[in-house]
């Protein structure tokens, strides 16, 4: 059952890819001469707006499995978040290369003076190399040889690459902060869910150690 | 014969704006809706240009030597890709969202540093001159750029009629502020009404357009109509749109994106490859419709212009 759902999502993934394709050779009421008319009349400004939203909607939908498992109690939910997170490297990496081919043209020194002048373009690469190591070691190998521990805590990283996501958001839009805000609202409630469980479980811990310590035992009486 | 007061309205029958928005908005929905089933249209149409608005032909349009003879940018994208905060903030829809917007009845109010304060009718202003088609390249400070056939004729010819007196030193215009039209100005954006402004000798420039049509016809308004500046050689956001004020002032206008993010945009917003936004290159441009990134001019190619700003530094007056 799981595989059948495995599949149907990872093809649902591909449909912002399938988006950008279909909208490149699709109809078009613009020139059709026009390199990825179907697009409309800014393709490239398109096919960047597309790869970075979906970009951060995978990190942020990765980042929503555990509060689902808990809420809804589908801990099974766990099976998907390997691959949504795969995705969002995936959309990450076509956002990257967006940039590097059809705005610089693999000019190297062109994008070495942006990351170094525009922050938002600095904390935008900070956040697809944050998510590297996590792609990277994403398989059951890696987890075995990392260890539970410290392969959970590696991934942590993704709080920090999903911040730095929305943040780069943030900077670059020019008056109208709507949609990044709107990211950041679900990230923001998504970290709260986080540390409110966390801050439960060590109240959890702590009234026991109080009441073992508090009682005198046999002897002391 | 009983004259009701108008304390007898209670306000409880008053409908609220918001109410009186919604049941705007359903009555356009219904309404294009209906026309979509009564016309067999599809949606394509709708969202199309076709019916957009009722363009009038221009006639007797006179050649200009001022047209560039690069490739024109085909009307589609012209008329679809609009930053018009007004509306939307997303450049697709203004398309849609400024089909309802009037353009009649309008006027043009000229005040400040004027001999007399004067009001104008749109028609009126429109006999001032002969129109002329001046085809320029438009450059947004968002790094793209088209060519576009304006029709106008330069804002010299209404100054002149508008008398300024000499202690006139700059120009500012204003865009009409109409929430119930412009959905983008019932959000707070950009503080509404938008204002622009040029220096006198840069109004008076015959390059500056005053503009009421393109491609042959009269304007969409998606693309500023009825009445538009084109200041050629400057960042497009320079260009103010459906204008209802004409001021003339001694000090220099406070102008609505510098108001906004003062480091990010100023008065005189030059198109310069030489000084880059703070957050991206100005090095370059993308032409819509290329592929390739084409090298910005300075001026945007109108060298023509370079003598108004002769021994300023235009890093600093950016």
């Amino acid at each position: 059952m799981i595989r059948y759902f495995k599949v149907a999502i990872f093809l649902a993934c591909l449909g912002p890819l399938a988006y950008l394709l279909w909208g490149f050779f699709g109809p078009t009421p613009f020139d059709r001469t026009a390199w990825g008319a179907g697009l409309g009349a800014n393709p490239i400004e398109k096919i960047t707006h597309t790869t970075g939203d979906w970009t951060l909607w995978f990190l942020l939908i990765t980042l929503a499995i555990t509060p689902a498992r808990k809420l809804l109690r589908m801990p099974s939910l766990i099976k998907f978040r390997r691959m949504l997170g795969l995705f969002a490297f995936f959309y990450g990496c076509l956002h990257f290369l967006t940039y590097v081919w059809l705005d610089k043209f693999f000019d190297l020194h062109e994008m070495l003076t942006d990351i170094a002048k525009r922050k938002f373009i600095t904390i935008g690469l900070t956040a697809l190399l944050l998510m590297l190591p996590l792609a990277i070691t994403s398989t059951s190998g890696w987890i075995r040889r990392l260890g539970g521990k410290r392969w959970q805590a590696l991934h942590r990283l993704i709080y920090f690459a999903a911040i730095a996501g929305v943040i780069h958001y943030l900077w670059l839009v020019k008056a109208d902060i709507r949609k990044p805000v709107q990211d950041a609202v679900v990230l923001g409630i998504l970290l709260v869910f986080r540390i409110v469980l966390w801050a439960m479980a060590s109240w959890k811990k702590r009234p026991q150690l109080a009441t073992v310590t508090a009682r005198p035992t046999a002897l002391e009486r | 014969m009983l004259i009701k007061k108008a304390d007898d309205i209670r306000s409880s029958e008053i409908t609220s704006e918001s109410l009186y928005l919604n049941r705007r908005k359903f009555l356009a929905a219904a309404g294009l809706a209906g026309a979509a089933v009564a016309g067999g249209k599809t949606l394509l149409d709708l969202a199309g240009g076709k019916a957009a608005y009722a363009a009038e032909t221009i006639p007797n349009l006179q050649k200009s030597g001022l047209s560039t003879s690069e490739k024109v940018t085909p009307p589609q994208t012209v008329t679809h890709y609009n930053n018009y905060y007004e509306f939307s903030t997303e450049k697709e829809e203004p398309a849609q969202l400024a089909q309802n917007f009037k353009t009649r009845p309008w006027t043009v109010t000229v005040d400040g540093e004027v001999k007399k304060k004067l009001k104008w009718d749109i028609d009126t202003i429109l006999k001032f001159a002969a129109p002329e088609e001046r085809i320029y390249r438009h450059r947004c400070v968002e790094g793209w750029s088209i060519v576009v056939p304006w029709v106008g004729f330069s804002l010299s010819e209404l100054i002149k009629r508008a008398e300024p007196l000499g202690k006139a030193q700059y120009v500012e215009f204003t865009t009409v502020y109409a929430p119930m039209e412009m959905p983008g100005q019932r959000r707070d954006v950009l503080e509404w009404p938008y204002v622009e402004g040029l220096r006198m000798d840069e109004a008076m420039h015959p390059l500056a357009l005053l503009c009421f049509g393109m491609f042959g016809q009269t304007l969409p308004n998606q693309d500023g109509a009825p009445l538009r500046m084109v200041v050629p050689w400057k960042y497009g956001f320079k260009s103010a749109k459906a204008i209802v004020r004409i001021r003339f002032s001694k000090n220099q206008p406070v102008n609505t994106w510098y108001r906004s993010a003062p480091f990010e945009y100023g008065f005189y917003a030059n198109v310069n490859p030489n000084v880059d936004h703070p957050r991206w290159s100005q090095k370059t441009e993308r032409r819509l419709g290329e592929f390739s990134k084409r090298p910005t001019l300075m001026f945007n190619g109108y060298d023509q212009v370079a003598s108004l700003y002769s021994g300023m530094d235009l890093k600093k007056n950016f």
